[in-house]
């Protein structure tokens, strides 16, 4: 089975990566763009059974730092 | 005195923090990260700068998790003294032995120049040999610098006079300045600036000399 893990800056943290991209869009001629914000997409492959509650655990220890990024776990099939 | 620095895979100044703490008359050996405890008798711990496992996920966060830190946390906890500079800062900010997280540099480039600091505190066994205020020059060297925390932690910092370097001229966008911190019992102490970098005439400076001479002092007199 596979779960997908979202990792993104919380609301409010400033993402210098994200407005850099922003800007170059702009200057490439998009227009429009009001904000842009970058994460991490992180796919984990895992043993069948493994619940969410432990993927969870995993974000919480490792695959986030819960003191500026949020995540969201999605189980897949 | 005995000092272990730690080493893990793309750890860099590993050697140069040896160097400072023999300076001030350690011995000083380093410490490989797959160990599970620190060898007996160890007054420091150093955890260097580089970049441990290529800063994967985040900076410091995989060597955060080596089996080395549980020991260096269970050494902290008992009062023993760390210090950690650039990587070393990002770890164990990482290990949340220090609060706060370091982001990237707010210009989005890697730094790396001297840097004017000031001593934001003398009260600390790291700082005790700088003058109240002191203006000292240390390099710098990162792309992940820039030291967030929230409003209450800022408050609590400050209330208990935890800061213990600040940036003149601030280089990547750290929240009040900030460039060290100390732990609630002042024993652990993370700094982005490269002490150990600014201990011999030869390196362009000695003005992180006093840091390891300070630790010296105090492991001494305890």
């Amino acid at each position: 089975m596979k779960a997908t893990v979202t990792v993104m800056l919380k609301q409010g943290v400033l993402d210098p990566q994200g407005e850099a991209v922003k800007s170059a869009l702009g200057s490439m001629g998009f227009e429009g763009v009001g904000g842009v914000r970058q994460g991490k997409l992180i796919e984990l492959d895992l043993a069948d059974g493994t619940t969410e509650a432990q993927v969870t655990e995993m974000c919480e220890k490792l695959l986030a730092n819960t003191v500026i990024e949020s995540y969201r776990v999605e189980m897949g099939a | 005195m005995k000092a272990a620095v730690l080493q893990f895979p793309g750890s860099n100044c590993d050697r140069d923090m040896v160097e400072g703490f023999r300076l001030a008359g350690f011995a000083a050996e380093t410490v490989w990260h797959k160990e599970t405890t620190l060898p007996d008798g160890i007054d420091v711990v150093g955890v260097p700068g580089g970049f441990s496992y290529g800063d994967y996920l985040r900076c410091g966060a995989i060597a955060a998790q080596s089996p080395i830190m549980r020991a260096v946390a269970d050494f902290a906890a008992k009062g023993g003294h760390v210090l950690g500079v650039c990587n070393g800062f990002q770890v164990l900010c990482e290990t949340r032995l220090l609060p706060g997280v370091l982001m990237r540099n707010a210009g989005l480039k890697f730094v790396c120049r001297a840097e004017p600091l000031t001593v934001a505190t003398t009260d600390s066994p790291f700082t005790s040999e700088y003058g109240p205020g002191q203006s000292v020059t240390v390099p710098i060297a990162h792309h992940d610098g820039n030291y967030q925390i929230d409003d209450e932690g800022l408050a609590a910092l400050r209330a208990e006079d935890r800061i213990a370097f600040t940036y003149q001229d601030n280089p990547n966008g750290s929240r009040a300045n900030i460039a060290g911190v100390l732990s609630a019992n002042r024993r652990v102490l993370g700094m982005m600036p490269h002490p150990e970098r600014a201990v011999e005439d030869t390196q362009g400076g000695t003005d992180g000399a006093p840091l390891f001479a300070a630790l010296a002092g105090a492991l001494v007199a305890a």
